[in-house]
């Protein structure tokens, strides 16, 4: 039976396009129990999104918890290294909207790569979060970051972790007076100072803002960032993705877990990033693994709005049948309708459906005799 | 033709000093002046529309997309954190966020401190980063009123000229942070329509020298 993609919601379409794109580049499926021990959580708090975790006591009185994340229990059943595991998943977390605390059930599909990473890995991964964008949104940009370059900044510059945290917040926030104001107080030279504002405030393509950056590398470790930003943005072009790849350092995560390109994808119409990934090396030491890692999650939940499907209709065709029809005529005639390719609802009342034409059995009878 | 950018404001005082301040940037829009009662304002030569809101709500209609940038105080910033780019600090509705209490109060530490406030996020930190244990009273306004009726051993609140404060026989004692009026961004308007966002701050910073 083939089916029509109209039939699909938002979300829905976006799943089986975005699952299809997936396994096109041999990343196979992964699938999952819907809650772990809440341990597994809690030691891992921070690479979490928020503390709100819904939690219950299984029959053996075990602590679980509703799934807020999928990395990390792909993470925790991944082997050590050798070549790299390519995986997908399309599951339901749990965990709150925007700046919410209320915990909802929000659809994520996505993929991870885990094992012995070279470019070739992460320039794939770029390039199939910028084709996913693709399937989702016409207007659409790929901002990517590196948690190398902004570390090998803070270090180079002498700056310690908390400092360095704080800095990195006004970074996120493009707040370039806070970076100076911040400067100032911890004693910070004016040269760095606004190096950092203007690589807080730093915005467009890849390929032309690189000399820019260039400008800003201070040491060896910030230059081997820029080196594998730029061959991985090269490898993602080579295999077919935009040059809607932005670079943007305003994306910045936890230091703990992410140590190499970050990155978060944007559709006109979403208020919020719709797709966020990462190289999360350090989550895998975390649990003793010692392998690469590199994956991202869509939040396809963010497609469904209210009103976004406005004009689309319910039904093609509304069949109506009065309590004397005969409900077998009424069953040949809805059979005719569907297997004549239109969509049918029957009804004794029309109430608020929005349909294309209304009809009535007799009426149908009529044209049909 | 350039995109649209929909701007919230404040009502009232600050908002109009922050229009005062787009204006001589060349993106007024004439009918803001005009009806004192309308919200809504749009300018379709200077690319500009613009929503007259309540100050504490700027930063909601930022950060769920409905204007893509607006003005708010760094004291809503701090309180609620908004997920929104914070582009420049505008110099305007200077005040300090204080700790303020009764004049000769002195802060006993044997039991939790009751603290009356808008800003029970501020306080919390401010009082966390001293390892002070406090109770917090959250209150919706006249918080002056709080420590005079025994309610309250201190205040945490902005702080203007002190004058309010003076006249109810209090003093401030600590300035937890200074705030003014703060340009801030919707994260995914910033990146889809950047050039006339920045085209719009630069013209600000010409505007008000910095």
């Amino acid at each position: 039976m083939t089916f029509s993609e109209d039939v699909l919601k938002g979300e829905e379409l976006a799943v089986v396009r975005l699952r299809s794109l997936y396994s096109r580049y041999g990343y196979t499926r992964f699938g999952m129990s819907k809650f772990e021990e809440y341990e597994l959580y809690s030691r891992n708090k921070s690479f979490l999104p928020s503390g709100n975790i819904i939690t219950f006591t299984d029959a053996g009185g075990k602590l679980m918890a509703l799934r807020p994340d999928v990395t990390l229990s792909i993470v925790k059943a991944a082997p050590g290294g050798g070549p790299p595991r390519k995986l997908y998943y399309s599951e339901n977390v749990y965990r709150p909207l925007h700046n919410g605390r209320e915990v909802r059930e929000r659809m994520q599909v996505g993929l991870e790569c885990i094992g012995e990473l070279g470019i070739y890995d992460a320039g794939e991964v770029i390039m199939l979060a910028e084709r996913s964008l693709e399937t989702i949104g016409e207007r659409r940009c790929l901002c990517v970051s590196h948690m190398g370059f902004l570390g090998g900044l803070l270090d180079g510059a002498g700056v310690g972790s908390e400092q360095g945290a704080e800095l990195l917040k006004c970074v996120s926030g493009r707040n370039t007076s806070d970076i100076r104001r911040l400067g100032e107080e911890y004693g910070l030279s004016d040269e760095f100072c606004e190096n950092l504002a203007e690589l807080a405030s730093l915005y467009g393509p890849v390929g032309e803002k690189l000399d820019i950056l260039r400008s800003l590398s201070i040491n060896g470790v910030t230059d081997a960032a820029l080196d594998e930003l730029e061959q991985t943005y090269l490898t993602a072009r080579r295999l077919g993705a935009g040059d809607d790849i932005n670079i943007d350092f305003s994306i910045v995560n936890d230091m703990n877990y992410y140590s190499g390109i970050i990155f978060q994808g944007f559709v006109e119409g979403i208020p919020s990033a719709v797709l966020s990934g990462g190289r999360y090396d350090k989550l895998l030491r975390r649990f003793g693994k010692h392998a690469g890692a590199i994956g991202f999650a869509v939040y396809v939940d963010l497609l469904e709005r209210p009103g976004g499907q406005s004009g689309k209709l319910d039904v093609d065709v509304l069949l109506l049948y009065g309590e004397d029809d005969d409900p077998l005529e009424l069953a040949g005639a809805v059979r005719a309708i569907a297997e004549g390719g239109e969509s049918v609802r029957a009804t004794s009342e029309a109430g608020d459906t929005r349909y294309g034409r209304l009809l009535s059995l007799s009426e149908w009878r009529s044209a049909n005799t | 033709m350039s995109e649209m950018i929909n701007i919230a404001l404040p009502k009232g005082r600050l908002g109009e000093r922050v229009y005062a301040i787009f204006e001589a940037a060349g993106r007024g829009c004439r009918s803001v002046t005009e009806d004192s009662r309308k919200l809504f304002f749009e300018d379709e030569t200077a690319r500009v529309r613009y929503f007259l809101v309540k100050p504490s709500d700027t930063h909601i209609y930022v950060e769920r997309g409905a204007a893509d940038i607006g003005v708010v105080g760094k004291d809503i910033l701090l309180e609620y954190s908004p997920d929104v780019y914070e582009l420049m600090d505008l110099g305007v509705g200077a005040c300090r966020m204080v700790v303020a209490a009764k004049k000769n109060f002195e802060d006993e530490t044997g039991g939790a401190l009751r603290v009356a406030t808008k800003f029970a996020n501020i306080a919390r930190g401010y009082y966390d980063g001293r390892g002070r244990e406090i109770d917090i009273i959250r209150l919706g306004g006249s918080i002056e009123l709080a420590p005079l009726t025994g309610l309250s051993d201190v205040i945490v609140d902005i702080m203007e000229t002190g004058r309010t404060l003076l006249d109810n026989g209090m003093e401030p004692m600590q300035t937890i942070t200074d705030i003014s009026a703060r340009l801030i961004a919707n994260k995914v308007s910033y990146r889809f329509k950047h050039a006339e966002i920045t085209s719009l701050c630069d013209a600000i910073r010409r505007s008000i020298g910095k």
